[in-house]
């Protein structure tokens, strides 16, 4: 088989690579492989589709007329092998592809940490990162009539599991490696402030814990032990540590990978033909500057755009990243940017004010914002993240940030009409 | 792509009466008419519009429908979406399931929590029913008014 463009995986980035490219190319031959079965479907919606919020038929983030209108040929069930980047060919289980530009967009996969008496052939363990084991772990979660669970790890992932459990009234034990829930994204004091509401909801955290020893019975799961000595007894344990970038097949292919496969501002990799997006891409942070794996799809769907229409022929500049965070747990919804939670207290100023219902922090560095927190009030915290992306200096309204009627009101004249006029208009 | 109209500002006009709001709740409320709109409890932060005031200056912004807006990419259920015809930022209720993406990474930060009903969000439409926003036909002074895509003034008659 032979294509102009081939993207591998058909989720945000690869779907976003196809916009990219449609919006240059109509015309040129788009070939999609993923390995999984399903035409289209959003990762974050599992938990809600856990906790019965949505149904299987409004899991998908575009309809099959997307693809239908856009000339797509979708392969599922193909899962990419190697890449042969001399000859310009894709090789997969079901036979190769050739290509003139290719993207990778392979995401991420779950991290399974070596743990005492683990084996893959245990049931009542999942993981906790696709559509198909959200549907195995809700059958089992109904079929079993589970009313405890154990999961480990009180990242992202972690919690938005736990929210989907609950609402089938199970009793949560999660056991956290750190001193705090969503610490990648949240400070102490937040991450107490979730701690509370998931308590009242009956889930128990164990912080700085893991679980030592899995054991089973029948080759059921029947017990965890921690390593505080705590025993569990649980006919369920999701493991949710996080996932890392799905680079197995890029191996000795000559693609620069270093967690993640490594690109530049256009997306492309070291290879000028073939570029990546999302989960699997490895960049700068924008805050940081620092090369940094940053696994949310607002950032998959931006990078997507960028490479399709570089593949096309275009030119577009990513303007770079930086972590963000949105959930909401038990009702209290929890938005973060950047920087949030820091040791050295020198560089960086700290702003913040609590109510006992809201949280609200902001870190400065230099004058300008480097992360910041909203609690309970979320409402216009995207003019923050507006803010730390353009690099403001915020020195003169320094002291209304904290304000609860803090708006556009307030920015510098100039910014403020860079934000609001977008295509001529004026303020 | 179609561009759609907009709204523009200006913010030495405005009198900070705040009827927009009052007029986009009623016009986006079940009765549409005021006093029943009040009856239905409906109240000022459902309306698309974010009031801002400090000191003296007060003005009325509401969802921009930017060409290039990053609340149609952030969006994880497809709920956030452009039409075609009308070149517009739409929003669907019944698809959103309040994850809180485009709260995240609007800039101007007009993307609301709706009260109501489901907890989702909820924004500007442009009033897609009509031709003249609500906002703008009740706004006393022309504080805001609609550009069309040349951004040529949209008069009324
Ligand atoms: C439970 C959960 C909740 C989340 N909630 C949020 C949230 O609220 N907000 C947020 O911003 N992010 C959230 N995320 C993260 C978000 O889902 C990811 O950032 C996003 O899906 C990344 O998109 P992607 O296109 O890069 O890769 P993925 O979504 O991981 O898709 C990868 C694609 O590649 C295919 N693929 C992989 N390997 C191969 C191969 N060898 N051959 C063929 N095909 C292959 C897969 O089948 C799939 O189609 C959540 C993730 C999870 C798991």
């Amino acid at each position: 088989m032979e294509t102009k463009y081939l993207i591998i995986g058909n989720s945000i980035a690869g779907v976003s690579c196809i916009e990219g490219i449609r919006s240059i190319d109509n015309v040129g031959k788009i070939v999609v492989v993923s390995k999984e079965d399903i035409q289209n479907y959003s990762r974050p919606l599992i938990s809600y589709y856990l906790a019965g919020k949505i149904s299987e038929n409004s899991m998908a983030f575009r309809s099959a007329e997307f693809y239908k209108e856009n000339s797509i040929e979708l392969i599922l069930n193909v899962t990419a092998l190697s890449i042969d980047t001399k000859n310009n060919t894709l090789i997969t289980n079901t036979g190769n592809i050739r290509f003139e530009k290719l993207l990778i967009a392979s995401g991420g996969s779950p991290i399974v940490p070596n743990i005492q008496g683990y084996s893959k052939d245990i049931q009542g363990i999942f993981t906790f990162t696709s559509f198909s084991e959200a549907k195995k772990l809700k059958k089992y979660v109904e079929e079993e009539k589970i009313d405890n669970a154990v999961i480990l790890g009180g990242g992202l992932i972690g919690l938005k599991c736990a929210e989907g459990l609950l609402e089938h009234n199970i009793k949560i034990h999660m056991v956290e490696l750190s001193d705090r829930l969503l610490s990648s994204t949240l400070d102490k004091d937040a991450s107490n402030f979730i701690e509370t509401v998931l308590m009242e909801k009956g889930c128990v955290v164990y912080k700085n814990d893991t679980i030592e020893n899995i054991y089973s019975e029948n080759n059921k799961i029947s017990k965890v032990k921690l390593k505080s000595g705590k025993e569990i007894e649980t006919k369920l344990l999701v493991i949710a540590v996080g996932v890392k970038p799905e680079t197995s097949f890029v191996k000795d292919t000559g693609i620069q990978c270093n967690r993640g496969i490594l690109v530049d501002q256009f997306m492309k990799t070291n290879i000028s033909n073939i570029f990546a997006a999302g989960d699997v891409a490895e960049g700068k942070n924008l805050i940081t500057e620092k090369s940094s794996l940053i696994a949310i799809w607002p950032v998959a769907a931006r990078q997507g755009k960028i490479a399709g229409i570089n593949m096309a022929g275009g030119s577009a500049v990513y303007e770079g990243m930086f972590p963000m965070n949105a959930v909401e747990i038990a009702g209290v919804p929890v938005i973060s940017f950047g920087i949030t939670a820091v040791d050295n207290l020198e560089n960086y100023e700290i702003l913040k004010k609590s109510d006992g219902k809201t949280y609200k922090k902001i870190v400065l560095h230099n004058n300008k914002i480097v992360g910041s927190i909203f609690l309970g009030k979320i409402e216009r915290s995207g003019i923050y993240a507006g803010l730390i992306k353009n690099q403001i200096n915020v020195a003169e309204f320094k002291s209304f940030l904290l304000e609860e009627d803090f708006g556009l009101l307030i920015l510098p004249e100039k910014y403020r009409k860079h934000i609001v006029v977008g295509d001529g208009i004026e303020v | 792509m179609v561009k759609p109209k907009r709204i523009i500002i200006k913010e030495e006009y405005c009198i900070g009466c705040r009827l927009c709001e009052i007029y986009c709740v009623t016009k986006h409320s079940c009765a549409k008419e005021i006093i029943k709109m009040y009856k239905e409890k409906k109240i000022a932060s459902e309306s698309g519009i974010c009031f801002e005031e400090k000191g003296s200056i007060s003005f009325a912004i509401q969802c921009r429908h930017c060409d290039d807006a990053p609340c149609l990419e952030a969006c994880i259920t497809g709920a956030m979406f452009r039409d075609k015809d009308t070149g517009r930022v739409l929003h669907n209720k019944e698809k959103c399931v309040g994850c809180w993406m485009c709260v995240m990474v609007c800039p101007v930060g007009v993307v609301k929590i709706s009260q109501s009903e489901k907890r989702v969000a909820s924004k500007c439409d442009l009033c897609i029913d009509r031709e003249f926003p609500a906002c703008v036909e009740n706004c006393p002074n022309e504080a805001i008014y609609v550009v069309d895509y040349e951004g040529k003034k949209i008069t009324k008659e």
